[in-house]
């Protein structure tokens, strides 16, 4: 149930009409006021005219997964009225623009409707026409301060920040913002039942969006080249590599760019063009979505095959096809396990939220170079692009970057004869060589058959040594990446596996299943390939669920591939509609589940 | 890529070049294409034009996709690094290793196929990108690995070996690297290696991408009659609008500079290309009068040879890009990584 910094509210908007920077300065100024908060971005892919919406969920314990329902909306897009009215909650708010009349599709029994001439307050107020347009979204954000009870120094404290330097701006919003603030202070009853309360739990925290994090791991992992190909929703990831380059990265003294990002013609190029750039000695890495990594399949096995280090961030999108470019899903992992025609198998890494986007895309780059492979961070849209409240990142100044096996002009000197593919240490992980470095460390890359000297070859047992040698390789790597998460609970037989995304939603669901008298163990993989302990969670508990964003539960087919798990010992739960995934929907699934079944 | 390692045979009379390198040091392993190949000759003539250089062996990578010309990159400069990638993609991969590494020279070899249907899309950007490499496109008109199918540069007209006619027109590289702003654009016949060598060297030398489109025939699957990338043909119908020599910052100019029809072009690096003029006033340095002379050849059914055009004060990838001039791989991390402090001081912008 709803009360004081326990709710969610959203606004149905259109898109193109402004409506974000009012919608993040509510989230924000409510972050400010020490409360836990997050919100979704839940837009069209369109630049403008279609249905938009902002959900903003406070919680003083914490839970940032979707709601299922929300306590208030604000209705500003006639188009999606039915749909909006009937997402709020037995008693909750209804919030809409009363400079017309009341529409039928926004009456609804149960819920309190309010009325605010947010128009023609507008009209009244302001003389351009735009003003019109965009301020009535800081009109609402002012109603809806007076109604919740954010506090409106911390209003005004952002609304300076943001608008110091141009005056008349900073003016007109404080106008905007009073507006709607006044009349709904002298037309109901304010604060409402449910409302803010100030608190102290977000000092070591930040708002930031996923793919801001992961550019910033890369940056700090010191990648200098990137290329890509525009895509929603991985675009923003190199627009904010870019951002923090030009920040951090040009020389003082003579202000070139100590990188090289590359907009490339499609994503065949990108991939290509890290490839060449891991091979020369880079840290190099490209972004995409979907279809992106779609294309770049021919690329991934070279890169596999011709063992050269790349980092992919993959920021799913509902796919196949052109699917729903600005929904999200986990719907990638087999494509990219398996990226590629012929034998291969990728480490990929899976952050669950954007704190985790910066430290996995750090390792991404530490991964890829120790064990000279293509390396996949396969994050999703909602934690790409929403907003979420994490713990401040950190950076440790001892940080080294493991650059793997890599020959200097020293090693080399002492080298008689190098080859490339010599599993010297036993490890599956031979050493290579950058171009230019020595003489004797020159040597042909093939992405055709080859020997375990770097020859061509099309000898069976040649080749296949090869081939079994980048098996050992990648057995290697399940020590190394990282482990699965596991929170236990006393004495459960049931068990609960996912990964990503669904992380804040399963961890809301592990709580809430407790208080419905079910007691489930939770754990969170965090990278393919799978080592023991996954297996050993799984074969530990009687029921199991995985739970996760696609419709052919590509995890649990993962799972059962390469750990022997059958199949049918665990219970797809999924969701694959292209909204983030909620508690309940785990909730149900498991209970309905264990309903059928005496556990 | 097969390919076989040739015996060391050391001849003590070998010239050697200032780093002391005789020309077989350049070579590379046994070529296994067709005896005759015209890739073999233009494989030669980047034998001796990287000797005449003296390129330091191991600070050159040979980038290659996939096809008969593709294969060549294994049969020279033994000493180099050499990165055979996938079929079209060789512009990308070098684009990525010319964005780490900038300090090393790129010999890119490709094909009709190879950069005119797969990689057409890829040939066209790496030009519009403009990263300094040299970029040999051995045309032979057909498909040789798979056995003689027609390619994206086959004339109307001009038959397989079957006897079947080609009907679609021909994408024609030269013309497509002078309407997308390549700066360096050549052509040549693998059959004319004094004219294919002196124009290597200056592509090798160029400050930005080098074209040299090279008709190199395909003896087994087009080298009949009925085909337009023949031997017989080529000679036939080969134009020379404009002669090159190409004389390095390091070698004395021993020819007079006496000459009237002679141009001089002075490269980024000092360098110097010399143009002799041959006919019609051709001015290699005027981008629309180049492309007026090879579309007025070709419509005669002539193939214009030469250095076709060259522009030395183009940018290159790294300048359009501000990049420092240090290599990137060269860059220390702590340069790189802005450390705890800056990290703290930015998380303050997301509160």
């Amino acid at each position: 149930m709803s009360g004081v910094n326990d709710f969610a509210f959203k606004m149905a908007t259109v898109n193109g009409t402004g409506s974000a920077s009012a919608n993040s300065l509510l989230m924000q100024a409510i972050f400010r006021m020490g409360i836990p908060v997050t919100g979704k971005n839940l837009f069209p892919s369109n630049i403008q005219g279609l249905p938009t919406w902002y959900e903003i969920r406070v919680n003083a314990d914490g839970w940032t997964a979707r709601p299922e329902q929300v306590d208030l909306v604000v209705t500003l897009n006639p188009a999606t009225y039915a749909k909006d009215v009937a997402n709020v909650r037995p008693g909750g708010y209804l919030l809409y623009d009363s400079s017309w009349p009341l529409e039928a599709d926004l009456i609804r029994e149960g819920i309190t409707i309010i009325g605010i001439p947010f128009g023609k307050m507008c009209v009244n107020a302001f003389e351009r026409d735009r003003d019109r347009t965009l301020l009535r979204n800081i009109v609402y954000a002012g109603a809806l301060a007076a109604l919740f009870e954010i506090d409106m120094d911390v209003i005004h404290e952002m609304l300076t920040e943001k608008f110091s330097k141009k005056k008349s701006l900073l003016d007109a919003n404080f106008t905007a913002i009073r507006l709607g603030y006044d009349y709904a202070k002298a037309n109901f009853t304010c604060p409402l039942p449910f409302h803010l309360k100030r608190l102290d739990k977000t000092k070591d925290f930040i708002i930031i969006d996923g793919n801001s994090a992961a550019a910033l791991g890369a940056l700090y992992a010191g990648a200098t080249v990137g290329a890509w190909y525009p895509i929603t929703p991985s675009t923003s990831l190199m627009e904010a590599f870019t951002a923090f380059c030009k920040k951090f990265r040009v020389d003082k003294g003579t202000g070139l760019n100590n990188f090289c990002i590359l907009q490339a013609e499609d994503e065949l190029s990108a991939a290509g063009i890290t490839i060449g750039a891991g091979w020369a000695g880079a840290r190099a890495f490209t972004n995409t979505s979907g279809p992106g990594i779609s294309l770049m399949q021919e690329f991934i096995g070279l890169a596999y095959y011709t063992e050269i280090p790349a980092v992919f961030f993959d920021v799913q999108r509902v796919g196949p096809s052109t699917g729903m470019p600005t929904r999200t899903q986990q719907a990638d992992l087999m494509s990219l396990a398996y990226a590629s025609h012929g034998d291969t198998k990728h480490i990929v890494l899976f952050p669950a939220n954007p704190e985790e986007c910066f430290y996995l895309s750090v390792e991404a780059f530490n991964l890829a170079e120790r064990f000279q492979t293509p390396v996949f961070v396969a994050s999703d849209l909602d934690i790409g692009m929403n907003d979420w409240m994490c713990q401040r990142l950190e950076w440790d100044d001892n940080y080294k970057p493991d650059r793997g096996k890599v020959l200097d002009a020293t090693e080399l000197e002492q080298v008689k004869k190098f080859s490339r593919y010599l599993d010297v240490d036993g490890d599956g992980i031979p050493a290579r060589t950058l171009p230019g470095v020595h003489p004797n460390g020159a040597y042909f890359v093939r992405g055709s058959g080859h020997d375990k000297f770097g020859a061509y070859t099309e000898d069976s047992d040649a080749y296949q040594e090869v081939l079994d040698r980048l098996t050992r390789k990648f057995e290697s790597a399940k020590k190394v990446v990282p482990a699965p998460e596991i929170h236990l609970q006393n004495s459960a037989h049931i068990g609960i596996v996912s990964l990503g995304g669904c992380h804040a939603a399963v961890m809301e669901a592990v709580h809430n299943l407790r208080e419905r008298g079910i007691v489930a163990d939770y754990m969170r993989i965090k990278a393919f390939p799978f080592d023991s302990p996954v297996k050993d969670f799984i074969d530990s508990h009687e029921v199991t669920f995985v739970v996760e964003q696609n419709r052919d539960a590509q995890l649990r087919a993962l799972l059962a591939i390469e750990l022997g798990v059958p199949r049918d010992n665990m219970t797809a739960v999924l969701n694959y509609g292209g909204m983030p995934l909620t508690s309940r929907i785990v909730v149900d699934a498991v209970a309905k589940h264990l309903e059928g079944v005496a556990v | 890529m097969t390919s076989i390692a040739k015996p060391p045979v050391r001849h003590p009379g070998l010239h050697k070049n200032v780093l002391g390198f005789t020309q077989r040091d350049y070579e590379g392993a046994m070529s296994t294409l067709c005896a005759g190949c015209g890739h073999d000759s233009v494989t030669a003539a980047l034998v001796q034009a990287a000797w005449e250089l003296s390129l330091p062996p191991h600070r050159v990578a040979k980038m290659s996709g996939i096809g008969c010309s593709s294969k060549t990159t294994a049969y020279f400069m033994r000493q180099s690094h050499g990165f055979n990638s996938v079929h079209g993609r060789m512009p990308s991969v070098t684009s990525g290793a010319n964005a780490a590494n900038r300090n090393l020279t790129y010999i890119g070899i490709s094909g009709d196929g190879d950069s005119l249907s797969i990689g057409l899309g890829q040939l066209c950007h790496v030009i519009r990108r403009n990263v300094r490499m040299l970029y040999v496109l051995d045309n032979n008109g057909v498909y040789g690995l798979t056995k003689g199918q027609f390619s994206a540069s086959a004339d109307i007209g001009s038959t397989s070996k079957k006897g079947e006619a080609n009907v679609q027109p021909p994408i024609d590289p030269v013309l497509l690297a002078l309407t997308l702003g390549a700066t360096f654009v050549a052509r040549s016949f693998s059959g004319d290696k004094a004219q294919l060598i002196p124009i290597l060297k200056a592509g090798i030398s160029h400050n930005g991408f080098a074209l040299i489109d090279i008709i190199s025939p395909c003896v087994t699957f087009n080298d009949h009659d009925g085909s337009t990338k023949s031997y017989k043909f080529t000679r036939e119908h080969e134009v020379e609008i404009s002669t090159a020599d190409f004389v390095p910052l390091r070698r004395e100019i021993t020819v007079p500079e006496t000459d009237a029809e002679m141009t001089a072009v002075t490269m980024h690096d000092g360098s110097t290309v010399r143009f002799r003029k041959t006919r019609d006033n051709y001015d290699p340095t005027d981008r629309e009068a180049a492309y007026e002379h090879v579309r007025a050849c070709q419509l005669r059914g002539e193939v214009a040879t030469g250095l076709l055009f060259l522009d030395e004060h183009g940018s290159d990838m790294h300048a359009i890009a501000k990049t420092v001039p240090t290599p990137l791989v060269d860059v220390p991390f702590e340069q790189l990584c802005p450390g705890s402090a800056a990290l703290q001081k930015l998380m303050g912008q997301y509160r």
